[in-house]
């Protein structure tokens, strides 16, 4: 076997067409992938809970505002999904349905309404997402901001009018209303103005206290001037409760950095034993391998090995280069070996199916492209884009196939925050041993 | 260049029995492709099998080779291994010529490789191609070099599947000068072929397979005189009579 393997390295080595076909076809559909995946879909599927009466009214500096009516415009810009309880919301967004939910709390319009008063509250909306994966994760958190952004912009422009009212009142004096009744208030300029009348009158020995008080009138005064400005910087009023509700994904470069790692490793590896595999064949050299050399069974594993060598040499250089421009984690490089090896020997198994089934070069390679690139986009797609039924679906499929399953190891080697590798280094195991049979199967009419 | 000509005696080998084939049968799906085939062959022996396409000559020389596996009867080996040579030559074109002897040398668990390496480029006379990658060489010595890994693990029986198909007459008769010089020294050659001439001219003995079946075993003359009136006619025709004779 171990001729074999060196054979067919150095039939690679006088390839160099084929060779270079390998390395770059890869890296240019991880970036193309990677400008699809920063796209996203126009109309996420969000869960709305909505704990405000009907009808309650709010009116915030002189504004009245709409709330039908932004529920409305909310719903138009997302695909929303009434639910009738925070649980119902927790239950869809942790299944997958939804990619998120938003709640608003029953409390939300008398907390909007304290921010006209003199005692305010901050009001609060609750958001629960899953991030199971950092490409949804990133999503939800795109969509909530751009979803509060138009709130908190017009809820605090009446807050910066309101509150600039009251300075008005605290500085140039002027009538005011507090529980029902009807006060009077001075102001400071005008407080400033009576002490500066009434000091020559006062008793030398009082005078110097006096002069601390107007000193701190003319000082309030100046100050309190600018304070309008300061208000029309308060931008987000509405505060944002985001809950994890299942997931804990890692970073959205290590995410991506695992894609490109996961596509590189998946075409180098399936093309490259589709076609040894077919090759053999078109060289008239199985029957001749087969007839008492090797076995159908080694010449299966040593094309899986040939696999998994190139595809531990391709993506660890891939990563190295990465390292140009992203940080990665090479104290966690023990554990991109079991899981480059353990995905190299899935897509391996898978290539070699392929190429004794199609036992000719070029039909090995067009069936190897046109299975694994639709799929592996198929497993990029995350939960609450598409409807529950079809997610499923897509789920069975990506399932039987190793790139989704590849992409979960390379993220949990890549980062701690990743899935679990031994999970899924052992569901490649079990893809491992289930294409390496039926690859054997298939070289039973290979000759 | 003129066709090699061998001595009759040599065509029959020394006499000891190489190899003994019994009741082969086999099956592909509802056809029946060899019926209770059986012959023997002596060391040095050439024999010829002939026969029209679909008769079971590639398949008969699978099953001795162990490619393939039989539903009844045996193959008994006296002496030594058996080398095959496919129709095709099975080489890596992208690899030289002593590197496809080199590796097919290794599997054969040879345990000089090098010296073997070397004897068979001698004995092919293509030593000085040794370093060509063997997709630039001609049909002919591609061909030699499909025989010389079939001669790697020296191997008391040879299969030829057909070797002088796609060769010019004069790589022709380079190969069979080839494959004489082989049973000269003992070697059991058991080839197929469809150029009736050439099985008549080299085979010592003619093995006629008809759909699977065993019509004939014997010399050319004997296959003559089994068709009455033959005697004026070439090989060929006579070859044609007698498998039309008998329905084939």
């Amino acid at each position: 076997m171990k001729w074999l393997l060196l054979k067919d390295l150095k039939l690679l080595r006088r390839s160099p067409l084929l060779t270079a076909l390998l390395v770059s076809y890869p890296i240019v559909i991880a970036v193309l992938i990677g400008f699809a995946l920063s796209g996203g879909p126009d109309k996420p599927r969000v869960a709305f809970l909505n704990e405000v009466a009907e009808g309650t009214p709010l009116d915030l500096g002189g504004e009245n505002f709409d709330i039908v009516g932004a529920r409305d415009e909310l719903c138009d810009r997302i695909e929303c999904v009434r639910v009738s309880s925070e649980e119902q919301a927790r239950e869809l967004v942790t299944s997958g349905e939804v990619l998120g939910a938003l709640i608003l709390p029953a409390n939300l319009i008398d907390k909007l309404r304290s921010l006209g008063g003199l005692t305010p509250e901050q009001p609060t909306v609750k958001v629960l997402v899953n991030e199971e994966d950092p490409v949804k994760g990133q999503l939800v958190d795109d969509r909530i901001d751009s979803l509060l952004s138009d709130a908190n912009l017009r809820v605090s422009q009446s807050v910066s009018e309101i509150s600039a009212t009251y300075l008005d009142i605290l500085l140039n004096g002027g009538d005011f209303s507090l529980l029902g009744q009807g006060f009077e208030v001075l102001g400071l300029r005008a407080a400033e103005q009576i002490l500066t009348e009434i000091r020559d009158d006062v008793p030398a020995k009082d005078q110097a206290e006096l002069d601390r008080v107007i000193r701190f009138s003319s000082l309030a005064a100046d100050n309190l001037d600018v304070a309008d400005d300061l208000l029309g910087t308060i931008t987000q009023p509405i505060n944002v409760d985001k809950e994890v509700v299942s997931g804990d994904s890692p970073s959205l470069d290590s995410f991506a950095i695992a894609v490109a790692a996961t596509i590189t490793l998946m075409f180098v590896t399936v093309l490259l034993v589709a076609g040894s595999l077919a090759a053999e064949r078109e060289e008239n050299a199985f029957n001749r391998l087969v007839r008492g050399l090797v076995s159908r069974t080694a010449l299966l594993a040593e094309k899986i090995g040939l696999g998994v060598v190139a595809a531990l040499v391709v993506t660890l250089l891939m990563l190295a280069g990465l390292q140009i421009f992203v940080s990665l984690e090479w104290s966690r490089f023990l554990l991109w070996i079991p899981a480059i090896v353990a995905g190299g020997g899935a897509f391996g198994a898978f290539g070699a199916a392929i190429g004794a089934a199609t036992r000719e070069v070029r039909a090995a390679s067009l069936l190897a492209f046109m299975v694994s690139l639709p799929i592996a986009f198929l497993s990029l797609v995350p939960s609450g884009t598409v409807s529950p039924g079809l997610f499923d679906a897509i789920g069975v499929l990506t399932a039987v196939f190793p790139f989704d399953a590849a992409l979960r190891a390379l993220e949990g080697a890549l980062d701690e925050a990743g899935p679990s590798i031994a999970v899924a280094v052992g569901h490649l195991a079990l893809l491992t041993l289930g294409y390496a049979a039926l690859a054997r199967i298939a070289l039973r009419r290979f000759g | 260049m003129d066709a090699v000509e061998a001595d009759p005696a040599a065509k029959q080998g020394d006499g000891r029995l190489a190899i003994e084939v019994a009741d082969l049968g086999k099956r592909f799906g509802e056809r029946e492709a060899l019926r209770a085939v059986s012959f023997r062959a002596a060391r040095g022996e050439l024999l010829a099998v002939i026969g029209p396409n679909g008769a079971g000559k590639t398949t008969l020389l699978s099953i001795i080779a162990g490619s393939l596996q039989p539903y009844a009867g045996s193959v008994q080996l006296r002496e030594g291994r058996v080398g095959f040579v496919p129709q095709q030559a099975a080489l890596y074109r992208k690899l030289t010529v002593a590197e496809n002897l080199e590796l097919f040398a290794r599997l054969e668990k040879v345990a000089d490789v090098e010296g073997v390496v070397e004897e068979m480029l001698t004995q092919t006379v293509l030593g000085e191609r040794r370093d060509d990658q063997v997709g630039t060489l001609s049909g002919g010595n591609q061909q030699r070099v499909n025989i010389a890994i079939g001669l790697l693990s020296k191997p008391a029986v040879l299969l030829l599947d057909e070797p002088s198909t796609g060769l010019d007459p004069r790589q022709r008769a380079r190969l069979w000068e080839f494959v004489l010089a082989l049973a000269e020294v003992g070697t059991t050659v058991i080839f197929t072929t469809h150029n009736i001439a050439e099985a008549e001219r080299y085979g010592g003995r003619l093995l006629v397979l008809a759909d699977g079946e065993a019509l004939f075993d014997g010399s050319a003359a004997e296959l003559h005189a089994a068709v009455p009136g033959s005697e004026r006619s070439d090989f060929e025709s006579a070859f044609v009579s007698f498998l039309r004779e008998r329905g084939h």
